[in-house]
C-alpha cells in the first residue's frame, strides 16, 4: 500500500476474507464507506481493532439502504446490541450476508431475522402486518391487510400454529424465484 | 480468549487429578473419574466452572460438533458473566416448572437475578455430565479423546502455561499412529471449518475468533504432524495447499478487480432496480463473449494473413479492380464497404488460398474453417454453461402458485433500489400487485363478457400475423429490388436505393414492436402475460425478417454462382486462347505466364464477400438506427419535455409525452439478434466481430449514460422471467438458427474460384479432408476413412439415439425421485414440527438464530405498537393454552406468550430477546415460588 497509512494488517485482511465473501479491495472499500459515515468517530487505523460503533441513524443514510423500507430492521438485525449500532465487524457482516455470492441458506436466515420484527423467532401476524405496511406504505385498507396476512400464513404455515417458524419460512422462500436476485445489496 | 488467566487457574486446579490419569487402555475411565472430581469444585466456585469450559474449548475442539448446546456459550463467555447467566436461564427456564410460575411473579428483580446466578451452576454441571455420557457412549470418539488427553497431559507437564503455546515437540514422541490419524482428522475438520466459516450465520466477532482458534490449531498440529520421518511429504503437501489457497485468493482478487463497469452497473441498479441492471449485465456478458470470439478470429485468421500473407496489391483478390480505383477511396464508398474496404482483411475474399504461409507454415485456410466453426462451438458451450449455472441458482419453483402472497410479501422488494423515484414506483407496483391478487382471490372468475374478449384476442392475433406476413413480404420484395438495382449502374442510384434493404429492415424493427403493443391492448391480458406475448411476437418478427433476408440472399448467391461459372469459363477460354496464340506465334510449347496487372484481371463476383458486406451493412445500419433512436426518442424527448414544460399549457412531465422508459425486452431482443447476425456473418466477414466489439463497448457507455440521463423507472416493474435463462434461451435459439445457414453454405455451396481461402476447392470442407489425407500420418487418415463409412455412421447415430433415450429416461427417473424426496421431506418436516415441542435436541440453525439475538442487556424498550400484539396472539393461540391469556392481558407480553408456548420446549427459541424489556412487569406478577431460586432448587426436571 506504499506510504499510505495502513488500515488493516495483512492478517486482518486475510481473516476478513476468510470470514466474508469479499475480496481485500472490497473490504478496504467497505472500511472507507464505513468511515465516511462518521469520519470523526471512525479512525483510519484499524490495526488494533478499536471498539467503535456507528449509530443506526447514520447507517441508514447510506444510499444503499436509504430507500429500503426495512432498513432499520436490517441494521438492527446485524448489530450486536440490537439497537442498530454497528461496529465495523457488524458492518462487514451485514454486507457480506447481503452480497451477491452469499448462499441462499445464509440469506434465508438473515431474511427471517429481518422480517421477524418482534424478535420472537417466529413471524407472526403482527410481523406480517408490519412488513406489509412497510411494503405498501400503508396503502391497503386494514381488511385487505388482514386478508393478505391470513392468506400468507395459510400458504406457508405447515404446522398450523398460525405463525411462521423458521422451517416454514425456509420452505417457502427456497422456492421463491426472485428471492436471490432481490435480496442482495451491492456495495 | 481474554480470560486466559482464569483458565490458568482452572487448569492448575485440575492438574493434580490429571496427572494421575494413565495413558493405558483405561484412560477413559480415568478421565471420567477426574471429571467427576472436577465437577465438585465447580459447583462451589462459579467462575471456575466458567473457565473450565473455556479451557475445554481449547482442548476439545472436536467436541464442538457434538455439543452443540455448549458451543455458543463457549465463545460468548469471554464477554461477561452475567450475560451468560441470562442465557443459561433463558434456555433453561422453559424446562423447569419454576419457569411457568415465574411469569406470575413480577415483583423483585434482584431475586430473579440471584436465582439465575444460582441456576447457572447446576445446569453447567449437568451439561458436563451429559457430555461425558455421550463421550462414553460413542466409542468411536475415544481415539480423539486420547488425543485430547495427550494434549492435556502435556499441558499438565508444562504446569499450566497458558495452553495453546504448549510445546509441540514434546508431543511428537508420544504420538502413536492412531493418534496421528485422529489428529489429522481433527486438523482436516478445522480446515473444513475455516473454509466454510463464511457460510455460518454467526456474528463476525465470533467468526473471527473461531477462525483464529482454528488457524492456531491447524498451525500447531500441522507442524507436529509434519515433523519426523516419512512425514516430509505431508508437510510438503500442507505447504503447497497453503500456497495454493493463497494464490487462489490473490487470483480471485485480481479477477474481481478486472470485472469492468461494476460501478456503472451498480449506479444503474440503484436507480432502476435489478431488472434494468440485468440488461447491462447481459450486455457485459455479451461483451466478454465477443472479446473471446474476437481473440480467435483476430489471432488465428486476421493477424497471420496480415503478417505473413502476401501484401495488398500483389494478387487480384487483394487489389481493387481498375474500374473501381477512381472511387475506391471515397468516403461514401468506404462507408458502404466498397472500394478499399471490400478488398481488405475485413472480408472473406481477401484471404489467400495458399496452403501454408510464412515461416511458421501456418495453415491459413484450415485455420479459417476451424475458427469459423469453433466460434459456434465456443458460443454454444458458453451459453449452455451459463444456462446450467442459472438453472441451479433459481429456486426449483415447482410449487408455483402455492405461495402467492408470501412470496409477494417477502421477496418483492428489490434491495438494490436506491433511488427515491424508483422506490416510489416500486411501492406503487407492489401495492397494485397485492390489490390484484386480492381481487383474484376474492372472485376467481369474473368474465363478464368472455365472447367479446375472445373475439378481440382472435382479432389481435390475426392483425399481428398479418403484420408479420406483410413485413416478411416487404423484405423479400426489397431484397429482390436491391438485386435489380445492383445490376444497374451505380451512379444512377440514389442513396436510398442503395441502402433500401437495411433501411427497410431497421424501420420494420422500429415500427412493428410499438404496433404490436398497441394491438395487444385489445387482448387485455395480465401485464406479465402480455409481456411474454409481446416478446414472442417481436422475436417472430425479427426471426422472420432475418430468414426472409437470408433466403433472398441465397437466391442472389445462386445467381452469382451461375454468373461465376460463365466468368470462369470465359477466363479459362481466354487463357487457352492466349496459350494457343502464343504457341502458334512463337512456335514453342514453353509458354511464359501471362503478365497482367492484378487490377485488370477478370474476376468473379465472389459471393462470399458480397454476403459479408450485406451483414456488415446490416449491422452498421442497426447500430445507427439504435443510437439515433436513443438520441431522438429518449434524449430529444427528455430535453423537450424538460424545457418546454416551462411554457406549456399542461404538465408535460407528468402528462402526455413524459419521459421515456427503458424498454428492457426490446433492448435485450435487439442485442440477441445483433449477436445472431454476428454469428452468421462472422464466417464471411472476419472483421464483423471486431465491429461488434466496438458496438458493445460504445453502447455500454452510451446506453448507461442515456438511461441515467433521460429515462425514468418503469411504472410497473415486471421481470421477463424468473432468471436470465429466458434471455439465454433466446440466445441459444438464435445461435442455433444462425448456425444453420452457415453450415449449410459450408457443406453444400462451392466456394468462389478466385477469392477467399478456399478458392480452387470444390467444397470448403475439402481443406480438412486434404489435411487429413496428406499431412497427417496415414493411419489417421485410415481411421477417418473408416469413420466416415456409412457402415460406421449408421450404428453411431443409432447409438446416440439410444444414449439420448437412456439419458432422458434416467433424468425422468431422477425427477420422479426428486419429487418423492420432496414429499418425504415435507412429511418429515411436519412430523418434526409436531414433535418439536417436546424435543430437547435442536437443529443448529435454530441455535444460531438464537445466538444472533442482540445483547440482552442493551435491548431497547418495547415499541408502542407491540402492545397490541398479545391480543391477536391470544386469539390465535387461545386454543393452545389458556394460561397465555392471562399473561397476554398485560402489556408487552409477547415474550411471555412465547415462554408459555415454548414451555415444553427446552430450546425456548425466543425468550431472551424481549425478556429484559419485560422484566419489571413480569416480576410484579407474583412471588416466585421458593424452589425456583438459588441452587437449592436442585437439578432441573428432565
Amino acid at each position: 500500500m506504499g506510504n499510505k497509512q495502513t488500515t488493516f494488517t495483512e492478517e486482518q485482511l486475510e481473516a476478513y476474507q476468510d470470514c466474508t465473501y469479499f475480496t481485500r479491495k472490497e473490504i478496504l472499500r467497505l472500511h472507507s464507506r464505513y468511515r465516511e459515515l462518521a469520519p470523526h468517530l471512525v479512525p483510519l487505523d484499524y490495526t488494533n481493532s478499536p471498539d467503535i460503533r456507528v449509530p443506526l441513524t447514520l447507517i441508514v443514510t447510506m444510499p444503499e439502504l436509504k430507500e429500503n423500507p426495512f432498513r432499520d430492521r436490517i441494521v438492527e438485525t446485524f448489530s450486536e446490541d440490537g439497537l442498530g449500532n454497528l461496529s465495523f465487524n457488524d458492518f462487514v457482516d451485514m454486507f457480506s450476508a447481503l452480497c451477491e455470492t452469499s448462499p441462499r441458506e445464509l440469506k434465508t436466515i438473515y431474511a427471517f431475522k429481518i422480517y421477524d420484527f418482534n424478535r420472537d423467532n417466529f413471524i407472526c401476524k403482527e410481523d406480517l402486518k408490519k412488513t406489509l405496511n412497510k411494503l405498501t406504505k400503508g396503502d391497503l385498507t386494514s381488511e385487505e391487510v388482514a386478508l393478505v396476512c391470513d392468506k400468507a400464513i395459510e400458504e406457508a404455515d405447515l404446522d398450523g400454529d398460525s405463525k411462521l417458524s423458521f422451517a416454514d419460512f425456509e420452505n417457502m422462500i427456497s422456492k421463491a424465484p426472485d428471492f436471490l436476485s432481490n435480496f442482495h445489496i451491492r456495495i | 480468549m481474554p480470560p486466559k488467566k482464569k483458565s490458568d487457574l482452572a487448569i492448575s486446579v485440575e492438574e493434580g487429578m490429571e496427572v494421575d490419569a494413565t495413558d493405558s487402555g483405561s484412560e477413559d475411565e480415568a478421565r471420567r473419574r477426574s471429571r467427576n472430581r472436577r465437577v465438585k469444585p465447580q459447583r462451589k466456585v462459579k467462575c471456575v466452572s466458567d473457565d473450565d469450559e473455556d479451557e475445554e474449548e481449547d482442548e476439545a475442539p472436536r467436541k464442538r460438533g457434538r455439543k452443540k448446546r455448549a458451543k455458543p456459550q463457549d465463545s460468548d463467555e469471554d464477554d461477561e458473566e452475567d450475560k451468560r447467566s441470562v442465557k443459561n436461564k433463558g434456555s433453561k427456564a422453559p424446562r423447569s416448572r419454576a419457569a411457568k410460575v415465574e411469569r406470575e411473579d413480577d415483583s423483585e428483580d434482584e431475586r430473579e437475578t440471584k436465582k439465575k446466578a444460582g441456576k447457572a451452576v447446576p445446569k453447567k454441571e449437568k451439561e458436563e455430565k451429559n457430555l461425558e455420557k455421550k463421550g462414553n457412549v460413542k466409542g468411536k470418539e475415544e481415539k480423539e479423546k486420547d488425543a485430547e488427553k495427550n494434549k492435556k497431559k502435556k499441558k499438565g507437564k508444562l504446569s499450566s502455561s497458558s495452553s495453546d503455546s504448549s510445546s509441540s515437540d514434546s508431543a511428537e514422541e508420544s504420538l502413536s499412529e492412531g493418534e496421528i490419524e485422529a489428529l489429522k482428522e481433527q486438523v482436516e475438520e478445522k480446515k473444513q471449518l475455516i473454509a466454510t466459516l463464511r457460510n455460518k450465520p454467526w456474528r463476525m466477532k465470533r467468526r473471527l475468533l473461531m477462525l483464529k482458534e482454528a488457524q492456531d490449531f491447524v498451525e500447531k498440529f500441522e507442524g507436529a504432524l509434519g515433523k519426523g520421518k516419512g512425514r516430509k511429504f505431508y508437510a510438503f503437501k500442507v505447504m503447497m495447499t497453503k500456497k495454493l489457497i493463497k494464490f487462489k485468493r490473490d487470483f480471485e482478487n485480481f479477477k474481481t478487480a478486472c470485472i469492468p463497469w461494476e460501478r456503472k452497473i451498480k449506479e444503474v441498479e440503484s436507480h432502476f432496480g435489478s431488472s434494468v441492471a440485468s440488461y447491462f449485465i447481459f450486455l457485459r456478458w455479451m461483451y466478454t463473449l465477443n472479446l473471446v470470439l474476437f481473440g480467435f478470429q483476430f489471432g488465428l485468421v486476421v493477424l497471420p494473413e496480415i503478417m505473413m500473407g502476401l501484401p495488398y496489391g500483389s494478387i487480384p483478390r487483394k487489389t481493387v479492380p481498375r474500374e473501381e480505383q477512381a472511387t475506391a477511396m471515397d468516403l461514401s464508398v468506404l462507408l458502404d464497404f466498397g472500394g478499399y474496404s471490400q478488398y481488405s482483411f475485413l472480408f472473406y475474399g481477401y484471404y489467400n488460398n495458399e496452403k501454408m504461409i510464412g515461416l511458421l507454415k501456418f495453415r491459413l485456410p484450415l485455420s479459417y474453417l476451424l475458427v469459423g466453426i469453433g466460434i459456434f462451438g465456443y458460443s454454444l458451450m458458453v451459453v449452455i454453461k451459463s444456462m446450467a449455472r442459472n438453472a441451479n441458482e433459481g429456486g426449483d419453483g415447482s410449487d408455483e402458485g402455492d405461495f402467492i402472497f408470501s412470496w409477494k410479501m417477502f421477496t418483492s422488494w428489490d434491495y438494490l433500489i436506491g433511488n427515491p423515484e424508483t422506490a416510489d414506483n416500486k411501492y406503487a407496483s407492489i401495492t397494485t400487485s397485492f390489490k390484484e391478487s386480492i381481487v383474484d382471490e376474492q372472485e376467481n372468475q369474473k368474465d363478464e363478457n368472455i365472447h367479446l374478449r375472445r373475439f378481440l384476442r382472435v382479432l389481435a392475433n390475426f392483425l399481428i400475423l398479418w403484420c408479420l406476413g406483410g413485413s416478411g413480404y416487404l423484405i423479400y420484395f426489397v431484397v429482390k429490388r436491391g438485386q435489380m438495382f445492383a445490376q444497374m449502374n451505380k451512379e444512377d442510384l440514389t442513396w436510398f436505393q442503395k441502402n433500401e434493404v437495411e433501411f427497410v429492415m431497421s424501420l420494420l424493427g422500429l415500427v412493428c414492436p410499438p404496433l404490436f403493443e398497441t394491438i395487444a391492448e385489445l387482448e387485455d391480458y395480465h401485464p406479465r402475460i402480455a409481456l411474454k406475448w409481446q416478446l414472442g411476437r417481436i422475436f417472430a418478427l425479427f426471426l422472420g425478417n432475418l430468414y426472409t433476408f437470408l433466403f433472398a440472399l441465397f437466391d442472389d448467391v445462386n445467381e452469382k454462382l451461375q454468373n461465376e461459372k460463365l466468368i470462369k469459363n470465359a477466363t479459362e477460354w481466354a487463357l487457352q486462347e492466349y496459350q494457343a496464340n502464343y504457341t502458334a506465334y512463337f512456335n514453342t510449347t514453353a509458354v511464359p505466364p501471362q503478365v497482367v496487372n492484378p487490377a485488370d484481371v477478370i474476376r468473379g463476383p465472389c459471393w462470399e464477400t458480397a454476403v459479408g458486406i450485406e451483414f456488415m451493412k446490416l449491422t452498421v445500419s442497426d447500430i445507427q438506427v439504435a443510437y439515433l433512436m436513443i438520441l431522438i426518442g429518449d434524449f430529444g424527448r427528455a430535453v423537450l419535455v424538460r424545457f418546454l414544460n416551462y411554457c406549456w399549457c399542461w404538465d408535460l412531465e407528468a402528462g402526455f409525452p413524459s419521459y421515456a422508459e427503458f424498454a428492457i425486452s426490446d433492448n435485450v431482443l435487439g442485442l440477441v439478434f445483433n449477436q445472431g447476425m454476428i454469428w452468421m456473418g462472422a464466417f464471411y466477414a472476419p472483421g464483423l466481430v471486431g465491429l461488434n466489439i466496438l458496438r458493445l463497448l460504445s453502447s455500454m457507455y452510451y446506453q448507461s449514460w442515456a438511461v441515467m440521463a433521460c429515462n425514468i423507472p418503469h411504472e410497473r416493474v415486471f421481470k421477463a422471467s424468473r432468471s436470465n435463462n429466458f434471455y439465454m434461451g433466446l440466445l441459444l435459439l438464435v445461435l442455433f438458427l444462425s448456425l444453420l445457414p452457415v453450415v449449410y453454405t459450408i457443406m453444400t455451396m462451392s466456394p468462389s474460384f478466385d477469392c477467399g481461402p478456399f478458392s480452387g476447392q470444390d467444397k470448403m470442407y475439402n481443406v480438412v479432408m486434404d489435411t487429413i489425407n496428406q499431412d497427417l500420418p496415414s493411419f489417421i487418415s485410415n481411421i477417418f476413412s473408416y469413420a466416415t463409412n456409412p457402415g460406421v455412421i449408421m450404428p453411431a447415430v443409432l447409438l446416440m439415439v439410444l444414449a439420448i433415450y437412456y439419458l432422458n429416461s434416467v433424468s425422468k427417473g431422477y425427477q420422479q425421485a426428486n419429487k418423492d424426496l420432496k414429499k418425504k421431506m415435507q412429511i418429515a418436516r411436519d412430523e418434526e414440527k409436531n414433535r418439536r415441542n417436546n424435543k430437547d435436541s435442536t437443529n443448529q440453525v435454530m441455535k444460531d438464530l438464537e445466538d444472533l439475538l442482540p445483547n440482552k442487556s442493551l435491548i431497547p424498550p418495547p415499541a408502542e405498537e407491540e402492545e397490541e400484539t398479545p391480543i391477536d396472539v391470544v386469539v390465535s393461540k387461545g386454543k393452545k393454552s389458556l394460561k397465555t391469556k392471562q399473561g397476554a392481558k398485560q402489556d408487552g407480553v409477547n415474550l411471555e406468550r412465547d415462554v408459555s408456548l415454548a414451555a415444553p420446549n427446552p430450546r425456548a427459541p425466543v425468550t431472551h430477546g424481549p425478556r429484559p424489556r419485560e422484566r419489571p412487569p413480569v416480576n410484579t406478577r407474583g412471588p416466585l415460588p421458593g424452589p425456583g431460586r438459588g441452587r437449592g432448587r436442585g437439578g432441573p426436571p428432565r
